[in-house]
């Protein structure tokens, strides 16, 4: 389930008699790594390794824009802890990939991108489709690079692929001058990489865990707080074990959400911005904090002077320029989390919290899931609850970014590692649909439920042609409230129900549906959504559904943004439609 | 915790664009450069890198971190409290006429020890090596004759005794 981070070893070489093509070097070497699926997008600058693809056991998805091409890589990474990879042209088809690209760096997936590029000859003339993409992605990926000779082809592959899944993972593009495409050679065995200025530590040091160990024996009223890097190194059992023998319980970032049951009883849900009360309240009384594979993010922290402010922190990631970047930590512990889990296991004999875990849970109050307001419409939190219990929460699911992404951050429990997918540091609206795709491709198995907002999937809808170009098996679940709810959201609460630009109109999803021959309802009535939701899961393959819901529900509870803990508003402090 | 001026010796791989890394990631952080000077190590295929920047002890701590991620990057070490020789390069052309060159000469070779390497009958070039202060200072003292012209290389530190920053890696394997 983690992150391959071995590299694969035994790949059996046959020496090649005749010199070929760089392209079908770019194409033997992607073979090589384990490539089952590119999602990519032709173009001229490609146009050579287009030529090779079909001679490879490699299926290409074909995207309708090459945004989603890379937002669909990043879901097959995080649906699968594969690499994903995305293909793109020079200039626009380049230029295309940079918000998927940033939105991978911003949440450590890992893709690989590779772009074509004009001619060696001419770059620097400003020759057509000509982008400085190396010069524009350079402070968002984790390593890119310009291969400059055939030669290159499989050593640079290959050194991709180990930086986009090793350490800390991240997207790594590699840019292809059309002369090299187009240069005869060999293909390089994989060989030993030689990257001295990269040494990603994996096991903490021993040191540092006695005085994690030491303070989490101390502490009354210690919290886990468990992020993204859980899922990465795959540490799902080791921080189970951790929690129940020393009966901490555990918040999760957004990111974290899957990486912990949501039904142990030890699980408290998410934390921060949107959080649960009684987590973020837990935060507050807490006297130890235990960061395990997450960076403090201000959508977690709010004010960080604020954050926490009776506790110290031992912070474990596996990246040490996240150590102290936002807070003062008592204990750094750099590593892989896994591997600290284990470690602290070993240090750690049985304990007790029964107090604090009581306190705790005397300030649970649920989020409301009303099937209705009192003006007799659709609520939205009602279909994320219904659509959680009717899919027995085994589905994976991907969300957009907005109002229903922390509706079903909040409602739609998680116990799978893998199955929740969302755009969390760079919020990245369109992401929702795309990376169904991904996810659904690899994980063809599964079934694939887009949670997505009627502003978002307006970015990317025209990946509905992919998907029944695909048959994949994606559920798009519109919940159409007539705003950019959240922007709406924060109008009505910061800037006196100034509503500017935040009315958006949709088409009709249900036509829309059925222009890309995807079968498509509307559901509108509380009644109706179980029936909608059991029909679009009694068939395999692509369904729309358009929910239409309160359109001036809100998210809550909420802290506002550089705030603290104290200034949590819930619903019962704003007038609203109820 | 008080802002300073650090100093930090980066050795990187002699490879294209690893400067544009580097400065990209100061832009990108908000990390302000004083002085930036770069040229070959004792080690083939590394190259020297000499910081100046300023910050508490946590930016510069954050500073260093980032810049360890940076793949080309092999050693950073802060050099600020060690017991330090710093070398900066300045050529400076003042304006001279016929009444003041004979002080200008005066002022520049007997108390800064540096040197006239141009001289026109109305302008001298002043080349002077030393610590930043020392220029500072020099081009205070000259900037009333009018100066022309500036040109500083940044700085370059090492510190003394016997000990290296310079360890060769471990090459490690992927």
């Amino acid at each position: 389930m983690a992150i391959e981070t071995r590299e694969r070893q035994q790949v059996r070489e046959e020496p090649q008699r005749e010199p070929q093509l760089g392209a079908h070097l770019v194409m033997q070497a992607l073979v090589r790594e384990g490539v089952e699926v590119i999602f990519g997008y032709p173009g001229g600058a490609i146009l050579p390794v287009y030529d090779a693809l079909p001679y490879y056991p490699i299926h290409h998805v074909l995207v309708r824009h090459e945004q989603s091409a890379a937002f669909a890589a990043d879901g097959y990474a995080r649906a699968t802890g594969k690499v994903g990879v995305c293909m793109a042209t020079s200039g626009p088809g380049a230029t295309n990939l940079v918000t998927g690209i940033a939105n991978a760096m911003m949440d450590s997936i890992p893709i690989v991108a590779i772009t074509g590029q004009v001619p060696q000859s001419v770059i620097g003339m400003d020759a057509f489709q000509e982008t400085d993409i190396t010069g524009i992605t350079l402070p968002i990926t984790k390593y890119n690079m310009v291969i400059r000779s055939v030669e290159e082809i499989g050593p640079a592959i290959q050194k991709a692929f180990y930086l986009a899944r090793s350490g800390r993972p991240g997207p790594v593009l590699i840019d292809i001058p059309k002369d090299v495409q187009l240069a005869k050679g060999y293909l390089a065995p994989r060989q030993e990489l030689h990257l001295p200025g990269y040494r990603p530590t994996i096991v903490p040091h021993r040191r540092q865990i006695r005085r994690a160990a030491e303070l989490i024996r101390q502490a009354k009223r210690p919290l886990i707080l468990a992020g993204h890097g859980i899922l990465v190194s795959g540490a799902t059992e080791e921080l189970v074990r951790f929690a129940e023998r020393t009966q901490i319980p555990v918040g999760l970032t957004l990111l974290g959400i899957s990486g912990f049951p949501a039904s142990h009883p030890l699980c408290l849900g998410m934390v921060g911005m949107h959080g649960h009360a009684h987590a973020n309240r837990a935060i507050h009384e807490a006297d130890l904090i235990i960061g395990i594979g997450m960076r403090f993010d201000d959508r977690v922290t709010g004010r960080p002077s604020e954050f926490a402010p009776n506790a110290k922190i031992i912070h474990i990631d596996i990246d040490p320029a996240e150590i102290g970047k936002v807070l003062k930590t008592e204990v750094p512990v750099v590593g892989d989390a896994r591997e600290a889990l284990r470690l602290l296991l070993e240090e750690l004999e049985p304990l007790e919290h029964d107090d604090w875990l009581s306190l705790i849970r005397s300030w649970y109050r649920p989020i409301r899931t009303e099937p209705s307001g009192p003006n007799g419409i659709l609520q939205p939190q009602y279909v994320i609850a219904r659509l959680h219990a009717l899919t027995e929460g085994r589905a994976i699911v991907t969300t957009d970014v907005g109002q229903h992404q922390m509706w079903t951050a909040q409602l739609y429990k998680c116990d799978i590692p893998q199955q929740w997918i969302s755009s969390g540091g760079l919020g990245a609206m369109g992401f929702g649909v795309p990376s169904a795709m991904g996810a659904a491709i690899g994980r063809p198995e599964a079934e694939v439920w887009a949670v997505v907002g009627d502003g978002g999937v307006q970015m990317t809808l025209n990946e509905f042609a992919t998907i029944v170009d695909e048959q994949l098996n994606v559920k798009v679940a519109i919940i159409n409230n007539g705003y950019l709810g959240m922007v709406r959201q924060w109008q009505q609460l910061f800037h006196n129900r100034n509503y500017s630009e935040t009315p958006i109109s949709s088409p009709d999803y249900v036509l829309l549906g059925q222009a890309y021959r995807m079968a498509a309802r509307r559901v509108t009535r509380p009644g109706e959504v179980d029936e909608a939701i059991l029909w679009a899961r009694s068939f395999r393959g692509p369904a729309l559904i358009e929910f239409v819901v309160n359109q001036e529900e809100n998210v809550f509870p909420m802290i506002p943004s550089g705030g603290t803990f104290r200034d949590m508003i819930d619903e019962y402090q704003v007038e609203g439609e109820w | 915790m008080s802002v300073r001026s650090h100093t930090l010796v980066v050795l990187v791989e002699d490879k294209p664009g690893v400067m544009n890394r580097i400065v990209s990631l100061f832009r990108q952080r908000g990390f302000n450069i004083d002085s930036i000077a770069v040229g070959h190590s004792e080690t083939p295929g590394l190259s020297r890198i000499t910081l100046v920047a300023q910050g508490d002890d946590r930016k510069i701590e954050q500073l260093v971190k980032q810049l360890y991620k940076i793949l080309e990057v092999i050693k950073i070490t802060d050099v600020t409290d060690e017991n330090l020789i710093q070398r900066e390069l300045a050529l400076i052309k003042v304006a001279a006429t016929d009444r003041n060159r004979s002080d200008i000469m005066r002022l520049v070779t007997d108390v800064y020890q540096a040197r006239i390497v141009d001289a026109t009958p109305d302008s001298l070039i002043i080349e002077v090596t030393g610590p930043p202060d020392k220029i500072d200072s020099l081009i205070t003292m000259v900037r009333s004759y009018g100066i022309k012209e500036l040109a500083r290389s940044g700085v370059i530190a090492m510190a003394r005794g016997t000990r290296a920053v310079a360890t060769v890696p471990q090459p490690v394997v992927a």
